[in-house]
């Protein structure tokens, strides 16, 4: 779809992020990318060594994590992994299922590179942060 | 293919780039603007449907390959309803003014938004295209998306219903090569059936096969603009959705599309996991600088 616009966005997120942290600089990115999202993950990739230049991100190591599309049937219940253009139940073939994921794009981790006295404690407080070593 | 072409940029929305948007905010580049787009983009989208539904107009996104009979779908249902409905037309092409004046032709209002190099329309050129109308003078709004059977699905317009037009000449597997696209659909007409005749590949069984293989429960439906087969039933489901949404806005709600596009949904980070590595020696200069 369009992979750059996109990046820009991610690109917000990241400077809000490291600045709401105090981090210098974003070490690692992983953005999630369903399969029905319409978004191609390798073009993602490119798109974002033109989005970091000159942000917090410009030396950041991009990663995509592929979701494929998942179903739940609502006729027999089964929940299953399947593949973008057939989201029947695998089980007993009925068409009438919910996607439960497949279609997000979605920043899953960041990790952010702060000076070594760590973070100010307060602002990450309603974060769910594991800490490095 | 968007991340190189710049085809997210249209007519409608190259003003969120210009000098105006740069001066209010020093040191951004216009790279950096374009993340603003999608969410730009969505709220003029609200901004429309509001403005339609304030007229009471049924908005009608029909998209689909070049060729596949859009225009010609929209000639036939003026002919045949214009005694019954007042139609109106958006049209979007890279270049031209011939769907628009095929349309004039017909007596019913028209505006043509040629969008240079951009693949698909957006929110901001559909609401340039609603100024040029007379909005008290309409019941639906047809509005003909560029052909492309990818990036129209990933702008919301504003509008209720997306309609995607597969002809017989185009073989009956689209549906599982662009699964976004068909996906979103809330009705699909397979057009020139006149010419399966010559067709004997194309399986209107089958086409319908992958479509339901998206979990869609959207109708089917056969047609020829230019014998008239299945125009009637086409008029129904143009008319039962235009009782639907009058109901629905008489309550004061709205109708969107079954599968909002992806590019309508926001792309921000839900809880993303964070992780700090102390860097001896990092400094807190860099991020102050933006």
């Amino acid at each position: 779809m369009h992979e750059l616009s996109l990046c820009q966005d991610v690109i917000e997120q990241l400077t809000a992020l490291a600045e709401q942290h105090g981090a210098a600089a974003v070490g690692k990115v992983t953005v999630r990318v369903g399969a029905l999202s319409g978004v191609e993950p390798v073009l993602l990739e490119h798109a974002f060594l033109s989005a970091r230049t000159a942000t917090v991100a410009d030396q950041a190591d991009f990663q995509t994590e592929w979701v494929p599309p998942r179903v739940r049937c609502r006729a027999c219940g089964t929940e299953a992994e399947v593949v973008p253009n057939d989201l029947r139940c695998p089980a007993c073939l009925s068409h009438e299922t919910d996607l439960t994921r497949g279609d997000e794009l979605m920043l899953a981790s960041v990790e952010l590179l702060v000076p070594d006295h760590g973070p100010p404690a307060a602002a990450t407080d309603h974060l769910h942060v594991k800490r490095g070593h | 293919m968007c991340s190189t072409c710049g085809c997210n940029l249209t007519p409608g929305n190259r003003h969120l780039l210009e000098p105006p948007v740069k001066a209010t905010r020093p040191g951004t580049s216009p790279e950096s603007v374009l993340g603003g787009l999608l969410a730009a983009n969505n709220r003029q989208a609200e901004a429309n449907r509001a403005r339609l539904d304030a007229h009471g107009i049924l908005t009608i996104n029909l998209m689909s390959s070049p060729g596949s009979g859009k225009t010609a779908l929209l000639e036939a249902t003026i002919r045949s309803m214009r005694e019954e409905l007042r139609i109106a037309v958006i049209e979007g092409d890279l270049e031209t003014e011939n769907d628009a004046d095929r349309i004039r032709a017909l007596g019913v209002s028209a505006h043509q938004i040629t969008t240079g190099t951009a693949c698909h329309l957006d929110a901001h050129l559909v609401a340039q295209g609603l100024d040029n109308l007379d909005l008290d003078a309409i019941d639906v709004l047809f509005v003909e998306n560029v052909g492309n059977l990818v990036c129209p699905a990933s702008f919301d317009l504003g509008h209720h219903r997306n309609v995607t037009l597969l002809s017989v000449t185009e073989g009956d597997d689209k549906p599982a090569k662009y699964p976004v696209m068909f996906r979103a659909s809330d009705l699909m007409l397979i057009t020139k059936v006149d010419l399966l005749v010559h067709l004997p590949e194309f399986s209107t069984n089958r086409a319908e096969t992958f479509l339901r293989r998206l979990a869609s429960d959207a109708p089917v439906l056969t047609l020829s603009a230019r014998n008239g087969d299945g125009v009637a039933q086409w008029q129904d489901w143009l008319r039962r959705e235009l009782d639907g949404y009058r109901a629905l806005t008489h309550q004061k709600r709205t109708l969107t599309p079954r599968i909002q596009p992806d590019g309508a949904r926001p792309h921000r980070a839900e809880n993303p996991q964070v992780r700090f590595v102390p860097v001896p020696g990092a400094s807190d200069a860099r991020i102050q600088r933006r």
